[in-house]
């Protein structure tokens, strides 16, 4: 399954390859608008020396853990989302004839290595924050952890937002609130969000798990809303929750697509 | 190769239960060629996307090549080959060669055992001179032509075809007609094809399933489906008597000239 995924990648990013221009200018385009992310955080912080109770290193720290894992999923499999324009045109047919699972069908299809530019600004944003930090190994083993499974829970929500236009057919936004949505909020230190809102992504919408709750253990800093320690060390779990709902909502969805009248 | 027990398909649409294929049975031996004939809206595409596992039956029983196609669509894969008349398999934007290029890593071919398919399906349907041109750039005929070929890359002993002949004119037609013939004779593949063109029934087809309101209506040898009819009909009065007299009764038992094909488990 690894060797089909990476041998379609390479199939598609010889034929991208083959309009050199559009290729240079969608990777501009993204680190353009990674870059005006970052950029307001710097705004934020020349007028005030603290964010929720946390510093420039240390939000630079949470925003890059969370743009890295993002931006791997991205990456790697954000391209599902496009399984709404195959349903509607019925064409999802002709991806479940072949012998390869749809998922990583839809994934490699007309993959775009662009968006290799914010897996390295998410990188070069941990590394600075890293660089100011000083994190003890015996905390830092925490990070490749937390960035592994923020991918998977990213990597999920695309997924169950795939399986999602099976019954809606045509709303893949709605999905989108949730990726896009949950990528925006874990840019920033949660402690800036209501009780409610950080409750609910804790223990519903495992989003915290992403880089809030592992975060504050590399930080070593305390749950400025009191929540038990031992949540710092669920994120694999988590991700593993995550990614089971994902795998039976797909193939659910799977199994009830209707195709088209032809 | 197909063995079809029973098979139903219901859709809801808004709150009605449609019932799209019902109480559907039929057998298909290797080496068959048959046709499978009827109207707009009868079950014919619903029956054939059971048959290749995009659709889950909602009864009945159902094997190809041995496999519950639902089940193990992926497996299934391997052993038979599709072609959608109405859409392509190929990748719109990629030039054809690379389209047969995906299909060999998706299908796992093996480099050689590809390049000597290929050729040979390259000089039996005449492809060589637009390899290089982008599958959206292709008159139809030649897009059916790469999609053909798309689909026995991987040599599959069924060949399953939903209308593979529309929109084409007689001399394309004529060429796929010719290849899918001696597919069938030196190859022994087994294929399954669904048309409005009577046509391709009468020059191809040694046997001919009809299907209408989800049933089988007919189901035996082209001079069997003459018969039905009094005198010396055409194969188009013989099919347009089946469609309006089920039309009128659609419960009328099928017509079985030829006696049930023996129960295979291949």
């Amino acid at each position: 399954m690894v060797r089909t995924y990476l041998l379609l990648v390479w199939a598609w990013t010889r034929a991208a390859a083959q309009y050199p221009v559009s290729f240079a200018l969608m990777t501009v385009g993204g680190f353009v608008t990674s870059g005006l992310d970052i950029a307001v955080i710097w705004v934020i912080f020349t007028n005030t020396t603290s964010l929720g109770g946390f510093d420039l290193s240390e939000v630079m720290f949470l925003y890059g853990t969370a743009a890295l894992s993002f931006a791997l999923a991205d990456l790697l499999f954000s391209n599902v989302e496009r399984i709404s324009q195959h349903i509607r045109a019925g064409t999802f047919d002709v991806i479940l004839i072949r012998p390869v699972s749809p998922f990583v069908q839809i994934a490699t299809e007309r993959f775009v290595p662009h968006r290799i530019g914010k897996v390295i600004q998410g990188a070069a944003v941990l590394v600075f924050a890293l660089a100011r930090l000083d994190v003890p190994l015996e905390r830092g083993w925490m990070i490749p952890v937390m960035v592994a499974s923020g991918t998977v829970i990213f990597t999920a929500l695309w997924a169950l937002g795939g399986a999602a236009q099976f019954l809606l057919t045509n709303a893949p936004e709605v999905a989108n609130a949730f990726t896009y949505g949950g990528a925006t909020l874990t840019q920033y230190p949660l402690s800036v969000y209501g009780g409610e809102l950080v409750r609910g992504v804790t223990y519903v919408l495992p989003l915290a798990f992403v880089n809030w709750q592992p975060g504050l253990y590399v930080l070593d800093r305390d749950d400025p809303l009191g929540l038990p320690y031992w949540l710092r060390f669920l994120s694999p779990v988590a991700a593993a929750a995550m990614a089971l709902v994902a795998v039976l909502a797909w193939r659910a969805g799977v199994r009830h697509y209707r195709s088209t009248g032809s | 190769m197909i063995e079809v027990d029973r098979l139903g398909r219901t859709f809801k649409v808004r709150g009605t239960v449609v019932h799209a294929v019902r109480d559907l049975s039929f057998a298909v031996e290797a080496g068959e060629f048959v046709g499978y004939l009827g109207p707009n809206g009868a079950g014919k595409s619903t029956t054939i996307k059971m048959l290749t596992g995009i659709l889950a039956p909602t009864s009945g029983r159902l094997r190809v090549a041995g496999l519950d196609p639902s089940r193990r669509r992926t497996a299934l894969a391997r052993k038979i080959g599709v072609v959608f008349g109405q859409r392509t398999t190929l990748w719109w934007d990629l030039p054809l060669k690379d389209s047969f290029e995906l299909v060999r890593l998706l299908y796992k071919v093996d480099r050689a055992v590809f390049r000597r398919r290929l050729d040979e399906l390259c000089s039996l349907l005449d492809l060589g001179d637009f390899l290089t041109t982008p599958v959206r750039q292709l008159s139809l005929g030649q897009r059916m032509r790469g999609d053909i070929t798309a689909a026995l890359l991987h040599d599959p002993p069924i060949l399953v075809l939903d209308e593979p002949t529309i929109g084409l004119d007689l001399v394309s037609k004529a060429g796929v007609r010719d290849f899918l013939r001696r597919l069938n004779a030196e190859h022994g593949t087994t294929i399954l094809l669904t048309t409005h063109d009577l046509g391709d029934i009468e020059q191809l087809c040694r046997r001919v399933m009809l299907i209408d309101h989800g049933r089988l209506a007919f189901d035996g040898t082209v001079a069997g489906l003459r018969a039905i009819v009094p005198g010396e009909a055409s194969i188009e009065e013989a099919v347009t008597h089946l469609y309006l007299s089920s039309r009128r009764s659609p419960r009328t038992p099928p017509h079985r000239p030829a006696p049930d094909p023996p129960s295979v488990t291949a």
